[in-house]
């Protein structure tokens, strides 16, 4: 029985079976089955109170589970304490250690579980190269910028020689010009390390940019579990299609009959990549991304053409957003770079078929 | 130094003669009350301490005659090795105690709010209260030895406030259960502020939970612990009424404090300049312990 767990745990850094989290009544996570590749980065993604911090907190041992197991490279440990479990954490708000120098905040774990001097030292010093952290080693922690606190956070992570590193939130605290430079940063350690990374974040483009693969997850389910461009060109249901995405995808509501879609516009659905057999009847919700919308000549050889007025122009300088109606509901068309269009012009739009997303309206689910 | 300063600053604001007048109308009450009432009747006081004066101040001058006379008394003495001895156990046994009291209502206890009340409740008595409270407490024939006789334990004993060699423990008894609350709320609230992520950080890193308290929390106290420092001292210098209340500086002179010779020396023997040399010396104790820490706090280089 164990041999055959072994086995099935190669090649898997960190293997998440039927976890379960309740806090009395409420569940916050409910049969969560998750295998994480070695060396993968993983990012869980959703809006706030999902379960993604929960599930981060208990793979590092901070929540014991109601249910269910955990496994860190091959190790079962479900209810391991958080030190033994092989792992490395880095917080939201940093929670480097306030009276200690960067230095101290560093070696104060190594020194503690009795690690040899010139072991810490090696640890520490390889630890300040890769971070840069080197000019700031006897520093404090009141005296740094928070992407150096977050750097010295990561560093403590990174010193303790750990499989899996997992990440909090690290980039939330941060104005958004630090936050594109740390995400960069993070890259590129993972790259060099190539260690296990599991990431939680609220952020989509932190999510796409790190991620070899995005769980977004709601209400303590896992949504949807695959490569960042797999879920953005065939996310899984309306929620995923809907949260991924700025703007998000545009919805029409409508019904299929036959080889057509029929709502406020027809769409001829020859050619749509089905994922469960093609549909003949059945109400359903049309996705379409705004940048997968074309406008003026383009549109003229689209399957499927209809004509917008404008109501608002957002130029944004390297691309520009227009807001329109469909059938009453919202529709928004993403161009690249300027245009002359202007409020209240009246044009001509069309998209293929190859683009969209068709929803099952009741359960909500791509088909 | 000032032409590195007007090369940083080319154009200065213009310095009014008073600015914002309204504040300062405001705040005059307290000013006077500050100059006049702390510092010129502690400066007349610390005069008066180097005169005659006996029922009524005078200013015959006698030089250090006052001092050599209080150094010379057998109670003055008594009074100040006592509180020697009951200041620094007060002071590390209310931390330490309301440090560890904290710590544990932190634990997210049920019904915490209830157990604060309980715990700050002896602070909202009165030390007299306290004292009266506590000498029925210890009373031997009412009190706790009472008590135990009457279940049948006839030889049992327990009459610290007689015996000159435990009375000082049994005012420490009273002093602590009044004074540990709020040094316990003053600390937990301190403990709520600290970052939880801090907590899980120390847990990742493997560090037992005391160790994280002593090396990472406690430092992250530091102010609070001035705090209840700062307010404990005073508690101690100027203990009077609990001892009137328990003791009365009894048995013998075996529980004197210098508050209470102060008092003592200027209403009951009508000795004004004893009394004034007396509060002179705990004046210049307390700016003793003061001024070195007000230097060490405040002053010198600013710590970046």
């Amino acid at each position: 029985m164990l041999d055959q767990t072994q086995t099935a745990l190669d090649g898997i850094s960190v293997s998440i079976r039927d976890l379960q989290l309740s806090f009395g009544a409420v569940n916050v996570l409910q049969d969560l089955n998750l295998d994480i590749a070695k060396g993968e980065f993983l990012v869980l993604l959703g809006a706030s109170g999902c379960g993604k911090s929960t599930l981060l907190n208990c793979i590092a041992g901070l929540l014991e589970p109601t249910g269910g197991q955990i496994f860190i490279e091959g190790q079962n440990v479900t209810w391991a304490e958080p030190s033994e479990r092989g792992i490395g954490m880095v917080f939201q708000s940093y929670a480097l250690y306030p009276q200690m120098t960067v230095k101290g905040n560093l070696s104060f774990g190594l020194k503690n579980a009795r690690v040899p001097k010139d072991e810490i030292e090696r640890r520490v010093t390889r630890a300040a190269e890769l971070l840069h952290l080197q000019p700031l080693l006897d520093r404090k922690p009141a005296a740094l910028s928070g992407g150096q606190r977050q750097r010295v956070a990561i560093g403590r992570a990174l010193v303790r020689d750990v499989d899996v590193f997992l990440f909090d939130e690290p980039l939330s605290n941060l104005d958004a010009k630090l936050r594109a430079e740390l995400r960069v940063e993070l890259k590129r350690l993972h790259q060099s390390l190539a260690n296990t990374m599991i990431y939680v974040t609220h952020d989509q483009i932190e999510a796409m940019t790190l991620a070899d693969r995005i769980a977004i997850m709601r209400g303590g389910v896992i949504q949807q579990l695959a490569q960042p461009l797999e879920i953005y060109n065939r996310p899984a249901n309306l929620y995923v299609a809907g949260f991924i995405g700025a703007p998000p995808m545009n919805f029409i509501r409508g019904r299929i009959e036959g080889s057509e879609f029929v709502g406020p516009v027809r769409m001829p659905l020859t050619g749509y990549g089905w994922s469960e057999g093609p549909w003949t009847s059945g109400d359903t919700v049309f996705g379409i991304r705004p940048e997968h919308v074309k406008i003026g000549d383009d549109a003229r050889h689209c399957a499927c053409q209809t004509e917008v007025t404008i109501e608002v122009v957002e130029p944004m300088g390297a691309d520009t957003l227009l807001w329109t109606r469909i059938g009453g509901d919202e529709f928004r068309i993403r161009l690249d770079g300027q245009t002359t269009i202007h409020e209240g012009q009246t044009l001509p739009i069309g998209f293929d078929i190859d683009c969209a997303s068709l929803f099952d309206a009741q359960s909500e689910q791509r088909i | 130094m000032s032409v590195t300063d007007h090369a940083r600053a080319p154009a200065r604001r213009p310095r009014r003669l008073i600015s914002n007048p309204m504040a300062k109308i405001a705040a005059l009450p307290m000013i006077m009350t500050a100059l006049v009432i702390f510092i010129g009747c502690s400066l007349w006081t610390v005069v008066h301490s180097f005169t005659k004066s006996k029922l009524l101040p005078s200013t015959q001058f006698v030089g250090f005659d006052q001092y050599e006379r209080l150094w010379g008394t057998r109670r003055w003495l008594a009074s100040v090795e006592n509180i020697a001895i009951y200041g620094v156990v007060a002071l590390v046994f209310s931390l330490v105690l309301g440090f560890v009291i904290a710590a544990l209502m932190d634990q997210k206890v049920r019904a915490e709010g209830a157990f604060r009340t309980i715990i700050l409740f002896p602070y909202s008595l009165s030390f007299i209260v306290t004292g009266l409270v506590w000498q029925w407490i210890l009373n031997p024939d009412f009190g706790v030895q009472g008590i135990v006789r009457g279940w049948g334990w006839e030889s049992f004993t327990f009459d610290p406030l007689h015996n000159p060699d435990t009375v000082l423990a049994a005012m420490l008894m009273a002093g602590l259960w009044q004074g540990t609350g709020l040094v316990a709320v003053i600390l937990l609230a301190a403990l709520r502020g600290v970052d939880e992520d801090i907590w899980k950080a120390s847990r990742v890193d493997g560090v037992p939970a005391w160790k994280t308290y002593i090396f990472v929390v406690i430092p992250i106290l530091r102010p609070a612990f001035m705090t209840a420092t700062v307010l404990i001292a005073t508690g101690i210098v100027k203990l009077y009424d609990l001892v009137v209340a328990l003791t009365n500086g009894g048995p013998g002179i075996a529980s004197e404090m210098p508050a209470k010779y102060v008092y003592d020396a200027m209403f009951n023997k009508q000795n004004l300049g004893q009394g004034f040399a007396a509060s002179t010396m705990m004046l210049v104790s307390v700016l003793l312990i003061l001024i070195p820490w007000a230097i060490f706090e405040f002053g010198g280089k600013k710590r970046g």
